[in-house]
């Protein structure tokens, strides 16, 4: 295949070349972060939360007067315990992908200037840990004599358990047993590392690690009230929840069941990432829309020129060329201006991740979404030159006789 | 001349349906896409107190004394005693306190079960200063709420919820167990963004959607409302820890906001020398350790805030470039168009057309194909809108077109059309009228 006359040809159609190669490039650009868009929407979404989502629910209670926190922890927890499909109940003060109960910048040193990030304390009574079925992979899980009084909202020191890449962040050397994490005078101990625990509302912010989670053991008492962790047996949660509610409601007015806050992690990660779910829709339905404007686009133009050159294509038919080769001809043409659109869509890529980068919080486009850009729009480009190029090559010799 | 050229468009677009087709079809889904997201942009980045945006304006102070990190800004909300001091010195022509708590409401005289609802503790300046409308009764006096009487206004949901919708005033309410008589019912109120208790927006601003959602249902003189819900309000955030959660009066804690009207600008200039002069005087006392005082106003509070979701954001830049893509698109579908039309064309030069009138024509057929993309692309709007009602967020309900974006989508589909159809036109202009009537 001779390049020579397709650039021939396209020279004399410059502004159409040059429009199409535009529209190449401007698609391969959007194509391209909106696909690592999507992918990193999706990642989040099924980023490991470190806990048995579909086992584990929150039940949350409000309303109670604080004197009366006892009493109300020790008919909840009664209630729950005895509830049919409970396997273990304990307080906690937030799980994963609910409501954030004590997010703080913590510190290794009490006189360190500026902190190093923003954690989220999951404060748990006595049963907390084990029910969330955290797994421990250096040091050891709270014990008995670990659960000390909670002023404000979280003991004034405690021994804690951080997570594994919380550990590596804070002590890349290793070795995070006996070290303190201080917030203001409150010291807390690392006495163990878990192998996983997300916070409870992840991915906000950069200063706001996923998985810069600290469980602090806590006793039962005014601060720590009417949230409670259940582990429910498999299959079982919808109609324990059902129950929990009745129950609840038949406590009397003394306290509020929190609607919201009542159920399992599995459906609080639903709504958590509800609007991820809808942006990733949203991005899909751009992509679409954007490759069926570009292939329409080329299939026009492509037509257009296919009428144009009739006569041309007659000639050439005329004077030899085979079926085949007039195929190949727009086949060709084609691939050059996609491909001329795609080097030059790399760079607009580029330039458009900057521009993201600025104004939201975007990471750099990974070189690997580049091919796939590219890969998509080459395809696009050959599917939609193919039917304008096959009327093409069925244009008969004879053409070429007529009215020269 | 404009009516010929019109017919001719017509004609033209209808020898070719496929290609006009596929060029309003273009330009529809670029429209609907774009309009949809820009719909959505504008109700939330609209002034909610148009005329009176300008004279209201949010003083910050920083009491907070960690001087661990660099204090770049004053907090988003003050410390009890520097409200209270600010607010009682009643410097500015109208001055209301924000604080933000959930309680427990109980209707004696009905059968529902106790309700959780968010409470406003805040001055009897907040109605007329924000123009809140009422349905029945009005707000408390200064000197109820200098007493801490024991009186509330309620939100026409709530009022809907307990009492059917009837008139309330004089009814009773038990609140964290204590009776409390309401005074007023409001009207139907939805500012978007519920901008008065906007903070903390440039913490994790992907979740700052929650500033459209909706106003508190029970609202109380500050007094009042301290003196009943105390033990559970919570912090914006604390330097110094309080030593029973929920207690907040003599913490060190961020917790309140402040609001002053300010009807002139020599006004604006007194009061932020009055702050200025307040930190001074506290950094004296040894109370603070910062002098930086803020006193934006109500749009410059917002936008410090970005209350509009770095989401939305993102899907406006995007729906742009696609309409770029869109615009591309039919600049060269139009191209193919005229320059099909070469022999035609060259006819009309022969017979003494000039290039301005074939230009004239050429811009026409755009305009007729924007007009029409226009009316899909409005469409298109419709539907994406009542997409974005199905979605969970707080604005959701809030995404309806008004009069300035429906007539903003013709005008952008025409515009569109119209710029994508220059470029071809001038081309199709400088077609040489004897060489195309050879061929034909």
């Amino acid at each position: 295949m001779q390049i020579q006359p397709i650039l021939a040809a396209l020279r004399r159609h410059r502004l159409a070349t040059l429009l199409i190669t535009l529209q190449i490039a401007l698609a391969c650009a959007v194509l391209s972060n909106a696909s690592f868009l999507i992918s990193q929407r999706i990642s989040r979404m099924h980023a490991p939360s470190g806990v048995d989502n579909a086992q584990l629910a929150e039940v949350s209670v409000e309303g109670f007067a604080p004197d009366q926190a006892s009493n109300v922890n020790a008919r909840m927890l009664a209630m729950l315990r005895g509830t049919a499909g409970v396997s273990s109940a304990a307080l906690i003060n937030a799980v994963p992908f609910g409501d954030p109960a004590a997010n703080a910048g913590i510190k290794l040193d009490p006189s360190e200037q500026g902190t190093h990030g923003v954690m989220h304390f999951y404060v748990g009574g006595p049963g907390a840990f084990q029910a969330l079925g955290l797994k421990v992979v250096e040091g050891r899980a709270p014990q008995a004599g670990d659960y000390q009084p909670v002023a404000d909202f979280t003991p004034k020191q405690a021994p804690v358990v951080i997570t594994r890449a919380l550990a590596t962040s804070l002590w890349p050397q290793g070795h995070p047993l006996g070290k303190s994490i201080w917030i203001g005078s409150r010291r807390f101990r690392v006495i163990g590392v878990v192998k996983g625990l997300i916070r409870p509302a992840p991915f906000t912010s950069s200063n706001r690690p996923a998985q810069g989670s600290i469980f602090v053991p806590g006793q039962p008492g005014p601060q720590l009230v009417g949230r409670y962790l259940i582990r429910v047996a498999t299959g079982q949660m919808d109609s324990v929840l059902e129950r929990v509610r009745k129950a609840v409601r038949q406590m009397g007015p003394q306290v509020v069941l929190d609607e919201a806050q009542t159920a399992s992690v599995e459906s609080l990660h639903s709504s958590y990432f509800q609007t991820d779910r809808s942006m990733v829709a949203l991005l899909l339905g751009v992509v679409a829309a954007l490759l069926l404007v570009t292939a329409l686009g080329m299939v026009g133009l492509a037509s257009f020129w296919v009428s144009q050159r009739t006569r041309q294509i007659g000639v050439r038919r005329a004077l030899g060329a085979t079926q085949g080769a007039i195929l190949r001809y727009f086949q060709t043409e084609n691939l050059l201006i996609v491909s001329a659109g795609i080097a030059l869509g790399v760079v607009m890529a580029f330039a458009l991740n900057v521009l993201l980068m600025q104004y939201y919080e975007v990471p750099r486009l990974p070189l690997g979404y580049l091919p796939v850009g590219a890969l998509a729009l080459w395809l696009l480009g050959q599917l939609a030159v193919l039917s304008p190029a096959l009327r093409a090559s069925r244009v008969p010799p004879v053409v070429a006789t007529r009215s020269v | 001349m404009f009516k010929y050229y019109l017919q001719l468009a017509v004609h033209s677009l209808k020898r070719y349906p496929v290609l006009t087709g596929l060029m309003v079809l273009a330009i529809a889904v670029g429209i609907g896409a774009s309009m949809t997201t820009l719909t959505v942009m504008h109700l939330l980045s609209g002034n909610p107190m148009p005329g009176k945006s300008g004279k209201l304006f949010y003083a910050q102070v920083d009491a907070d004394t960690d001087n661990s990190y660099p204090h770049k800004d004053p907090l988003d909300m003050l410390d009890y005693r520097s409200a209270m001091d600010l607010w009682s010195a009643h410097k500015a022509d109208r001055q209301t306190l924000i604080i933000d708590s959930s309680v427990k409401v109980v209707a004696p005289d009905s059968q529902l079960p106790p309700l959780m609802r968010t409470m406003l503790s805040t001055t009897s300046d907040f109605f007329p200063m924000f123009d809140v409308p009422f349905q029945y009764g009005q707000a408390w006096t200064a000197e109820q709420g200098q007493r801490h009487a024991r009186v509330a206004v309620i939100s026409a949901a709530l009022n809907r919820k307990l009492f059917g919708g009837a008139n309330s005033v004089g009814r009773t309410l038990r609140i964290r167990g204590a009776d409390v008589r309401i005074v007023g019912v409001l009207a139907q109120w939805r500012p978007s963004p519920v901008f008065y208790k906007v903070v903390g927006g440039r913490f994790g601003a992907a979740t700052n959607g929650r500033f459209y959602g909706d106003t508190e249902d029970v609202m109380m003189p500050v007094g009042t409302g301290i003196d009943l819900n105390d033990g559970h309000f919570e912090p914006f955030t604390c330097w110094d820890l309080p030593e029973h959660a929920g207690h907040l009066t003599h913490a060190g804690c961020a917790w309140v906001g402040l609001w002053v009207q300010l009807d002139s600008p020599a006004k604006v200039t007194a009061y932020h020398e009055f702050l200025t002069h307040y930190a001074q005087q506290q950094k004296q006392l040894g109370r603070f350790t910062h002098t930086d005082v803020r006193l934006r106003d109500l749009m410059q509070w917002l936008t410090f805030n970005q209350v509009v979701p770095p989401d939305v954001k993102l899907q406006t830049s995007l729906a742009f470039a696609f309409l770029l893509i869109c615009l591309f698109n039919t600049v060269g579908l139009l191209l193919a168009k005229f320059l099909r039309r070469s022999g035609e064309i060259g006819l009309r030069r022969a017979l003494g057309a000039t290039r301005a009138s074939v230009f004239a024509q050429c811009l026409v057929e755009a305009g007729l194909v924007g007009v029409l993309g226009g009316i899909g692309g409005w469409v298109l709007t419709l539907v994406g809108l009542w997409a974005v009602r199905q979605q969970p967020v707080a604005y959701a309900n809030l995404a309806h077109m008004d009069l300035s974006m429906f007539a903003l989508t013709f005008l952008l589909s025409v515009l569109v059309a119209v710029l994508a159809g220059a470029l071809p036109a001038a081309r199709a202009s400088r077609t040489a009228p004897a060489l195309h009537l050879k061929t034909l």
